[in-house]
């Protein structure tokens, strides 16, 4: 079974060379540390930037220079600033390569639902609603079954939707598993120690098991 | 032509109960903050606002969300503010959650005077509720209108008399397109220069959207979440 830097180390290996990527809050902000360093990409932050570098050290924290999460970021040499119309323009014409975002739930047709969850918690959909719409490469992050238990890969979302038939790949602390577009979730890699009966347990949408499944590789 | 006026109380003086405000900034960053400090003195009510975030509790929007200044929030994130979540869940407040882009991109089509525009963004969802959809090249795209806002708030870095705006790093966001797309926009700037001292291949907004321009002293610039590094990393 993986922790949340597994998770994020996993999704490093997916990312390519010469791609643009936009990092959501939580474990894909963690993808940032383990892209190796023979792999060049520029990361897109949707508040404004293009070329986000590390965190600042400490006393060189810049209060106008963050992040989409908030954070205090720097830039790097051959950053660009721009608005967040344009910064959505960029997202919306499909210039950024990756997508990486965290979920509540993923249905096995693709539609995605992290907003939102009635007459409990609003913390608004930000800028997911807008990649998901127009992202080709969208990655999922997240646990495999909620905190009580019940499995997140599901037949049909029960949350408000962020969006439909977007999510291509899902890494979770126990697989790693394709989205179809004919509906499915296909199962790729095994989390070290984890067996398939135990995936199996976890997900309630469609499982497509072919083979002999490895283990995954970090 | 001179758009300086002394602060913000005389920037505001016919912001009315009930109006629509755009206010820029991405959480604390690049925040109109001195207005807003100006808002919360003068008690002006039920407004609606439009702004990315709704702040924190003690700090930007959340300080007019606190005295119940807002009758509605156009937002796209409100997830660091209790007050506001509460008054959400309660009811008090009305509350309009659209996707970031669509925010900033019907800002941008005010100021560049265009009636609506199609995103893809909310197809399939809540959002699409209510809304036209239009099928170009076999996708699905939701109509958005342009915003209507009696006043946009900006911050900006620099400014001079005639209204030209320079935004210094991230704090831009959503300021140049909320500039353009005010009946009338307030421009508050950390230094107030002389026409002339701003390149005019690096003028971020046009001093033709901006109608009052004031230098404001001592900012905060709260920082929401401080991260850093270590040295010897």
């Amino acid at each position: 079974m993986l922790d949340k830097t597994g998770i994020a180390k996993r999704i490093a290996k997916e990312v390519k060379d010469g791609y643009y990527v936009n990092l959501g809050i939580g474990i894909p902000t963690l993808v940032a540390n383990y892209i190796p360093d023979d792999v060049d990409v520029i990361l897109q932050s949707e508040n404004g930037l293009l070329g986000m570098g590390p965190f600042p050290f400490e006393g060189e924290e810049d209060p106008d220079t963050i992040n989409a999460g908030k954070q205090t970021i720097t830039k790097l040499a051959g950053s660009a600033v721009f608005d967040s119309a344009m910064s959505f323009g960029m997202i919306r014409a499909k210039k950024v390569n990756l997508t990486i975002l965290g979920a509540m739930e993923v249905s096995e047709n693709g539609d995605i639902a992290n907003w939102k969850i009635p007459g409990k918690m609003v913390k608004g959909m930000g800028g997911a609603m807008d990649l998901v719409a127009s992202a080709e490469n969208i990655i999922v992050a997240m646990q495999h079954v909620n905190k009580a238990g019940e499995s997140k890969l599901l037949p049909n979302c029960t949350l408000p939707l962020t969006g439909i038939k977007c999510v291509k790949k899902i890494v979770t602390e126990l697989a790693v598993l394709d989205v179809l577009p004919e509906g499915g979730f296909k199962l790729l890699e095994r989390a070290p120690g984890v067996t398939v009966e135990e995936i199996k347990a976890a997900t309630a949408g469609k499982l497509i098991i072919e083979g002999d499944i490895p283990e995954m590789v970090i | 032509m001179n758009k300086v006026v002394s602060g913000a109380d005389e920037a505001i003086r016919d912001i009315e109960d009930g109006m629509t405000l755009m206010l820029g900034g991405f959480g604390m960053c690049g925040l109109p903050e001195k207005t807003i400090l100006a808002l919360v003195k003068k008690g002006v009510k039920d407004l609606t606002c439009i702004s990315n975030n709704a702040g924190v509790d003690d700090f930007g929007i959340g300080l007019l969300l606190h005295q119940h200044q807002v009758k509605k929030m156009i937002s796209s994130y409100v997830g660091e503010n209790a007050e506001f979540e509460r008054q959400l869940l309660s009811g008090e407040l009305e509350v309009e959650l659209i996707p970031q882009g669509t925010l900033a991109t019907r800002c941008m089509a005010a100021g560049y005077g265009m009636p609506a525009i199609f995103t893809p963004a909310g197809i399939g969802t809540e959002v699409a509720i209510g809304k036209e959809v239009r099928n170009f090249n076999g996708k699905d795209y939701l109509m958005e209108m342009a915003f209507d806002a009696d006043f946009a708030i900006v911050k900006a870095w620099k400014g001079d008399r005639l209204g030209n705006l320079v935004y210094r790093s991230t704090a831009r966001n959503f300021n140049p397109v909320m500039a353009m797309a005010g009946k009338i926009t307030i421009a508050e700037v950390e230094e107030l220069v002389e026409p002339g001292e701003l390149d005019p291949d690096n003028v971020h907004t046009p001093g033709i959207y901006v109608h009052r321009i004031f230098q404001g002293e001592n900012y905060e610039k709260r920082i929401e979440q401080r991260t850093v590094r270590k040295r010897d990393n």
